[in-house]
Parts: C-alpha cells; sequence; structure tokens
C-alpha cells in the first residue's frame, strides 16, 4: 500500500503548495546541466514543460507524433481557460475556482491538488501575455472574460474560439526558443513504444522513428509522459486521429496504476453521427451554450414529422418546445456541467423526441440572441464556429437551429500520480490529460488547457527537482545497457507478430467494431449485465484482432497502418480496464453514470460511504485480471454534497 | 440534399523521396456526399487494404481545421476548390457523379516529399526557431492587465496569429514563398506591445532563416492569399517588408 502514498503536504489548504515549494529539494544549475529527462508528447503540458526544463537549464529530449509540435490536439480547444483572475468582479477568488471544480468533478478528485490548480491558474494567464497570445480585449485595452458552464461567474478568458490553438503555439514557441538555444532536443514523426526500467527506476524509452520504421534508444534520468487521453477507444471521439493511449499503457503494462479509467466526459455539443464512414466527431464550443438554447419538441408527434422530413424545426411554435435543461436546472440553465447536459439529451433522445434524421440529435437555438443581440455581435463572438458548422451540415445555424449530440471527448482518468506529478514507477512522471490528478468524476470546461499549462509550466518544473536532488551522482546512461536491448526485443517481437498475423479486416474495421461496443455499453448510461456483456465482446475482440488482421508493407519502413494496429491493440486492452473499471464503481459519479444508481427525478447517485476513492489499476500479467487499489479520499476542507445545477 | 456518386480519383504515388513518382487512378462507387474528403481517402484505402495493395499515405490528424496537418493539391487547388477551409473540412457535396479528382502533394523545393501525398514541412519549425517568439522564460512575468492593449491591435494580431501552419501559401506560390507565413508571425508580435521589443531582430533572423532554407522570392502575385484556408491577408507581407527595411535601416 506504501506505493500509493499521494504525499499531500501538511498544513492549511491555502499553504501547502507554498509550504512545498519552500521546503522541497532543488537542483543548482552546474549539476542540472548533467540531467536528461525525456518528455514525450508536445501538446500544452508537454510543450510548456520541455520549454520551462529547458530554460532551467536540465538537458530536454522532446518527442512528437506529429511532424511539428504545432499540431498536438489541444490546438482544437476553442473555449477558453479557467483562471481566478475575478477581472470582471464578480467574486472570483482562487477558492471559488477550486471549489466549483472539486464540485464539478462530483468530488472524485483530490483537494490538494485542485486548490495548486486553482492557485497558479493566475499566473498562466500572465504568462501566456507575456509570451504575446492574442486574448480577447475590451476596449479600454483590458482583457475580456466569458462566462462557462459549472460556474457563476465569468472567469473564462479566450482568443475567439480559437483558444486551445493560441496558448499552444504560446508554448510551441517557447520550445522553439528553447530548441534554438540548444537547451531542448526535438524528435518529430517519432513514436513512443517502450518504457525503460532500469534498477526500479524510469531511465528511457524506446521510440520508433515513423519515418524509417527504425526502433531508437533513448536514455535520460528522469521520463515524463504528456500524451494526452484515451478517448480514441470509442473509434468515434473528438479527438484527433493520432491521439491515442499507447504510451501511458506501455506504462501501466510496466507497472504504473492506472487511475479511474471508466472516467470519461461525453462533450454536450457536438456535431451529430452522419454515416457509417465517420472518421471522427467534432466538437462545438461549450461556450456556445452561453447565447444558444438547447431544445427538442414537446410533442412526440413534432418530433416524428421532424424527423421523417415534413417539419422543420422553426416551423415548431414556441409554446410546443421543450428548453429541457432550463426546465430541469433553472439555476444553471444551458450552463450546467457538461455531463448533466450529456444526460440530459440522450434522456430525451431515448424518450423519442430527438431531431435529424437519426433521431439521435437535439437543437441548439440562436434565434433569440440574434434577436436580442443582433447578428453581428453572435457572428463577433462564434463566427468561425458557425462557419465550421455550415462546412460540416451545410445548413446556415443564423437561420435554423443547429443540431448537436454527446460525443467522447475528454478521459478524467489516466495514470496514478502522486503530488508531485510522479508515478508509482520512480523517475516516471504523468501531466496533463495523460494523468488522472485533477478533475475527478468530471472535467468542467476550459480547465483542460488550464491543468496542461500548470503541470507544464510551475508544477512539473518545482516537483521534478525533488526527485532528481538525487540524481546527480548518477552518470548519464548508455544505451547498450541490458535493459535497453530487452525492451527493444519485446517491442520488436510484437511488432513482427503484429506483422505475421496477415488476416482479412483492415485496423480501422476492428477499430470501428471496438468503438460501437464502447459506445453501447460503456458509454453515457452504464449497467452491470451491460459492462459484463461488453467484457466478453472485448475478449472475442481482442481475440478476432490477433488472428485476423491484415497490415499491408513491412515494419521497417514508412507504415500507417502498423502504426494504427499498434495503438488499437492497446485501444482494445483500455476498454478493457476501463469496463472493468466501471462494473466495480457500483455509485455514479461525475461522467460515469451507472444507470442502477440514480435518484428518483434521474440524477447521479454517489455512494460517499462506499466509493470515495480512487480506483488504482496494476497490471498483473497477459490474461490475469488486474488487482484494484484504493487511494481513499478524504476531505479535510469541503463538505460533500449532492451536486445541485437547479436552485 | 446529399446523395451518393460515383468518382474516379487520380492519386501521385511516390514511393520515397528519391522514387520518380506517378499518378495512379482508382475508381470509387457510392460515396456519400455527406462524408468528407479525407473519409473518402479512407474508403479509397480500406478498399485498397482488402486488395492487398498499400494505402495512399497522407497527412491528417485533428479533421477540424485547426492542426494544419492535412495537406493535399486537389484539381490544381491547395486544399481544394471550396475557399476558406482546409482539406479536411472539405465534403464531397463539391463534387460530382462521374468526376475525376486529381490528388497531388504539396510541391515545392521547401518542402520535399516523404511518401506518396506526405511532405516533410519541418522548414517551417525551424523559421520559428530562428525568431518566431518573444523571448521570456516561465515565470516572473507582469500581471496580464499591466499593459493595455488597444483591442483594434489585439485583433489584428489574433488575424495574423490564426495561421495554422499548413504550407498550403508556399504550394500555391510560383516562387515557392514562404513569405506569408512568416509575415503572420511577424505581424502577431510587431502588432502587440510585448513583441517589439525585438521586432527588429525578430524579423531579421526569421527572413534570413527563410533565405538559407530554399524557399523562394514574393513577387506580389497574391496567391497565397486567395488559397490560404485562413485566410491570412497580404497586408502581413506590406507590415513584414515594413519591419524588415526598418530594421536594416537601423544596421
Amino acid at each position: 500500500m506504501n506505493k500509493l502514498d499521494a504525499k499531500i503536504p501538511k498544513g492549511p489548504l491555502a499553504e501547502k503548495w507554498s509550504n512545498y515549494k519552500n521546503h522541497q529539494k532543488l537542483v543548482n544549475p552546474a549539476n542540472k546541466r548533467r540531467l536528461d529527462i525525456i518528455v514525450v508528447g508536445t501538446g500544452l503540458a508537454g510543450a510548456s514543460a520541455a520549454a520551462s526544463l529547458g530554460e532551467m537549464g536540465f538537458k530536454v529530449h522532446n518527442f512528437c507524433i506529429q511532424d511539428s509540435p504545432r499540431r498536438a490536439h489541444s490546438i482544437a480547444a476553442q473555449g477558453g481557460i479557467n483562471a481566478a483572475k475575478n477581472y470582471p468582479n464578480d467574486g472570483d477568488s482562487v477558492y471559488r475556482l477550486f471549489y466549483d471544480t472539486i464540485k464539478g468533478g462530483d468530488y472524485r478528485s483530490r483537494e490538494a491538488n485542485v486548490y495548486r490548480l486553482a492557485e497558479v491558474s493566475n499566473n498562466i494567464i500572465d504568462q501566456c501575455v507575456a509570451q504575446g497570445v492574442p486574448f480577447a480585449r475590451e476596449y479600454g485595452g483590458l482583457l475580456d472574460n466569458r462566462s462557462f458552464g459549472g460556474a457563476q461567474v465569468s472567469r473564462t478568458f479566450y482568443a475567439r474560439g480559437q483558444t486551445g490553438q493560441q496558448l499552444l503555439l504560446g508554448a510551441y514557441s517557447a520550445l522553439s526558443r528553447a530548441i534554438h538555444k540548444k537547451q531542448v532536443q526535438l524528435y518529430t514523426r517519432y513514436e513512443m513504444v517502450e518504457l525503460v526500467i532500469i534498477e526500479g527506476r524510469a531511465r528511457g524509452i524506446i521510440a520508433r522513428n515513423l519515418v524509417t520504421g527504425k526502433l531508437e534508444r533513448f536514455a535520460a534520468h528522469a521520463v515524463v509522459i504528456a500524451t494526452g487521453g484515451y478517448g480514441n477507444t470509442f473509434f468515434l471521439s473528438t479527438n484527433a486521429m493520432s491521439s491515442n493511449g499507447s504510451a501511458a499503457w506501455q506504462c501501466y503494462k510496466k507497472g504504473a496504476y492506472f487511475a479511474n479509467p471508466c472516467m470519461a466526459q461525453i462533450h454536450p455539443t457536438c456535431i451529430p453521427v452522419h454515416g457509417e464512414y465517420q472518421s471522427k466527431l467534432t466538437l462545438m464550443s461549450e461556450s456556445l451554450r452561453n447565447d444558444g438554447r438547447i431544445w427538442v419538441p414537446k410533442k412526440l408527434e413534432d418530433a416524428k414529422a421532424i424527423r421523417e422530413g415534413k417539419l422543420k424545426p422553426t416551423d415548431i411554435k414556441e409554446e410546443d418546445r421543450d428548453y429541457y435543461l432550463e426546465r430541469r436546472y433553472p439555476a444553471f440553465g444551458n450552463l450546467v456541467p457538461r455531463d448533466v447536459a450529456s444526460r440530459a439529451a440522450k434522456e430525451r433522445c431515448d424518450a423519442g423526441y430527438g431531431v435529424g434524421n437519426t433521431g439521435l440529435a437535439v437543437y441548439l437555438d440562436f434565434a433569440e440572441s440574434i434577436e436580442r443581440l443582433g447578428r453581428d455581435v453572435v457572428e463577433a463572438r462564434y463566427g468561425n464556429l458557425f462557419q465550421m458548422y455550415e462546412k460540416i451540415v451545410d445548413d446556415n445555424p443564423y437561420e435554423t437551429p443547429m443540431m448537436i449530440y454527446p460525443a467522447i471527448h475528454y478521459t478524467m482518468g489516466g495514470i496514478w500520480v502522486d503530488y508531485e506529478l510522479m508515478t508509482t514507477i520512480p523517475g516516471l512522471f504523468a501531466i496533463g490529460e495523460a494523468n488522472f490528478s485533477d478533475h475527478g468524476a468530471n472535467r468542467l470546461g476550459a480547465s483542460a488547457l488550464m491543468q496542461g499549462l500548470a503541470d507544464g509550466y510551475f508544477i512539473l518544473p518545482y516537483t521534478i527537482q525533488n526527485y532528481l536532488a538525487d540524481q546527480i551522482n548518477v552518470p548519464r546512461f548508455k544505451t547498450d545497457a541490458p535493459e535497453f536491448a530487452q525492451a527493444e526485443k519485446e517491442i520488436n517481437d510484437r511488432l513482427e507478430r503484429l506483422m505475421n498475423i496477415k488476416g482479412k479486416h483492415s485496423v480501422d474495421h476492428i477499430h470501428r467494431e471496438l468503438g460501437h461496443i464502447m459506445w453501447d455499453f460503456v458509454g453515457m448510461g452504464r449497467d452491470a449485465e451491460g459492462l459484463k456483456k461488453a467484457i466478453e465482446k472485448l475478449k472475442e475482440l481482442k481475440k478476432e484482432f490477433w488472428t485476423n488482421l491484415r497490415i499491408p508493407g513491412n515494419k521497417e519502413t514508412l507504415n500507417v497502418e502498423l502504426e494504427k494496429a499498434l495503438r488499437l491493440a492497446d485501444f482494445i486492452e483500455i476498454g478493457e480496464l476501463m469496463a472493468h473499471d466501471a462494473l466495480d464503481r457500483e455509485e455514479s459519479c461525475g461522467g460515469h453514470f451507472r444507470i442502477e444508481h440514480q435518484t428518483p427525478e434521474g440524477e447521479a447517485l454517489r455512494h460517499d460511504d462506499q466509493f470515495a476513492y480512487v480506483s488504482c489499476w496494476e497490471y498483473q500479467g497477459e490474461d490475469k485480471d488486474p488487482v484494484m487499489h484504493k487511494e481513499p479520499l478524504e476531505y479535510e476542507f469541503v463538505e460533500r454534497q449532492q451536486r445541485n445545477y437547479k436552485s | 440534399m446529399d446523395k451518393d456518386i460515383n468518382i474516379k480519383v487520380k492519386v501521385w504515388r511516390q514511393n520515397g523521396p528519391k522514387d520518380q513518382g506517378h499518378f495512379e487512378t482508382y475508381s470509387l462507387e457510392k460515396i456519400s456526399q455527406g462524408s468528407s474528403f479525407l473519409e473518402m481517402l479512407d474508403i479509397l484505402n480500406e478498399q485498397l487494404i482488402n486488395e492487398g495493395r498499400e494505402p495512399v499515405v497522407f497527412d491528417h490528424d485533428c479533421r477540424e481545421g485547426i492542426c494544419g496537418m492535412c495537406s493535399l493539391y486537389i484539381n490544381g487547388h491547395p486544399h481544394g476548390p471550396d475557399t476558406g477551409i482546409t482539406t479536411c473540412q472539405l465534403h464531397m457535396r463539391h463534387f460530382n457523379d462521374g468526376d475525376t479528382i486529381t490528388v497531388e502533394p504539396w510541391r515545392s523545393a521547401g518542402f520535399p516529399i516523404i511518401k506518396d501525398l506526405m511532405v516533410d514541412r519541418s522548414a517551417f519549425d525551424k523559421i520559428i526557431q530562428a525568431g518566431g517568439y518573444i523571448s521570456v522564460n516561465t515565470g516572473g512575468v507582469p500581471d496580464a492587465n499591466a499593459i493595455p492593449i488597444p483591442r483594434e491591435d489585439a485583433e489584428m494580431a489574433m488575424d495574423a496569429a490564426a495561421c495554422i501552419g499548413c504550407g498550403a501559401c508556399v504550394a500555391a506560390c510560383k516562387n515557392g514563398s514562404a513569405m506569408l507565413f512568416v509575415s503572420a508571425k511577424v505581424s502577431q508580435f510587431a502588432l502587440l506591445p510585448q513583441g517589439r521589443v525585438e521586432a527588429a531582430r525578430r524579423a531579421k533572423s526569421m527572413v534570413a532563416r527563410m533565405d538559407e532554407l530554399g524557399f523562394g522570392n514574393c513577387t506580389n502575385t497574391g496567391a497565397c492569399e486567395v488559397e490560404c484556408p485562413k485566410n491570412i491577408s497580404i497586408t502581413n507581407i506590406a507590415r513584414l517588408n515594413r519591419e524588415f527595411l526598418k530594421a536594416k535601416f537601423r544596421d
């Protein structure tokens, strides 16, 4: 059990992080030059960490799966980034941001971590402005804020509908500067394929050069995983095509615990699925819920007529529309947290009120806002989103309501880390979406960017020193150590095995199948029977994968199908662990909704007496059931309540 | 209304940088006009894999028009015939039953071909590394509201910052010039007080790096602006020229 010490510093909540920093060990500048750090991933967390560590004087090796760090999927975040600046003078504070985040996460995250996140949020905004991030401004020249789901204050900073892009480009520019100064060595089109452990510590990785297909060895004093989440387990998600869970999964298989795998977020405002060959889903920013009103027809016959194309949404009279979020949650209305909004949409569609030709869509209507604010104002706020919608759906959202439906978007679960962001493997760290740390069972909007940058700029660069201070006498590793040879052999055998299946089906064919199983049984509403069925089906699918997959070409060259196959093999296993975890957690909380556990009004019903813990899964070997350890979540400062967005 | 169409795609195949390369034509049936262009290529690849042939290699990632990873010269236009979008946002409703669609990679000295439709754009990273940043370390920066910035300037900086680094400007240019890309970054920072401090040095070092990397000169044809999926304006090039001349005069 010792492995699961979260290492929370002593003292009052507001002083923990300062206390930690005052007493942690540091590494002096001469010694920093002698220490190497591998950072895998170049998104907000990875790029900001690599740049910051490089500036401090460590020798950093940074790995990027795309052709440039600027492509990382953080770039697609639209709406904004939260911070407790209280510039609008509406009563915000570090404590309030902390409280909203803890509550939004349905009381399944650590108090100390979340408080620290809220505390450093303000530094992030300062840092980004200094880097030249063009945030939206008022006419007086000061920064503008907007409101977001799950909060009653306006604390979200934004750069049109491209906040993620601008923040990532800020981190990318800092990283580019560090590369120019030779503080960071960048490797693009490389994918981590194995973790190397020497004497119990993370000491390197094996990466595959995606252009040549060759396996290469890299050694370091510490390894940082910043490879994002595993949402693509569902095949259709808002994640980018190359987003994958494999780096995290390699760590899990080497002994790092995997925390809360079942906690995946379903985003309420995505463009609905259109057909079988759909490759991914497109998110429409949650900020649209500031001015858009969500509704379905009140009458079943109207919904049916719309589905059959006999009625248009604009034909439905005001009194025949059901603005179900405003009806059910008067206090927060259309701005309830994502999990609540998603489930409410599913509930209406399951009851037969869904629209679109599939019946799996609800309306997001701007007619009232356009009338109230004028088309110009709406266009200035959301113009690029409206354009994006029109290009995809071929409908003009200024004239007819948008159609939206929930889709997998983000994974709160991830590699277990302690307060220092270190995993259960010494010297292995995980930051950003790749770890499980701050969002509990549900993440609030505009908090992913905040967490990624908090970890990368302001937390890891401190906490990693507490570990590295003990490593200053450890000389640089040679990659001809037997542990490297062994790791390389393992992955080489795996690639060999994949190439030799020579079956019938393409990777995408099997991945699509995985997506159906996950969405049907491990999606928005889960129950024991379905989850058991999912586990059975995933076992069969795994067998199908390893006996009937077809990969053209060969392994020592650029081979996109082989890359995808490696990731899919892991996605299937991640899916199994998600189902196990969801089955085990017999309560509903945040993004994890067990149909058996709901209030009479259909809200999520937590069981704090039994499940106020983090589920930490330990790998036991191929085809063996993993073992679960519990990290209890003791709340010292906040009282757990039933989440209430009604009044 | 979207319907199903039958098409032919004429695709550039090139097995590595040294291979000569050639076109191959494939027939596709019953492609829904509601599917995206890249989904059409997915279907083609699925078909090729099922026939035991090698799929077409192309770059793509976010599939929502923001990462800048997708490229493709489609019927003579970077990112296809529609305007203001990337290839991943192009839908098959822009094509008709019976069409033959020609698909080529970006062709430019600055972007060598890796395989098929995939090119190497690392030159863009190198240009940014030469000076496409404000030199601040993490921590120790002033409060975000310490410097008020006129809204109009912030908006213009944002217009320039919207560049996604896809390389369509270079591919569209008969000279293979990277001026639109470079000028967008130089403009973003030149318009903001934080960026003014290093404006001269930035313009000089980014332009020098661009020249070293084999990109051509700008002759003001304006093709880059027309084809840019993010509608980056060539007024940025004028601004870059001003910044560059100012810096040179000071030397």
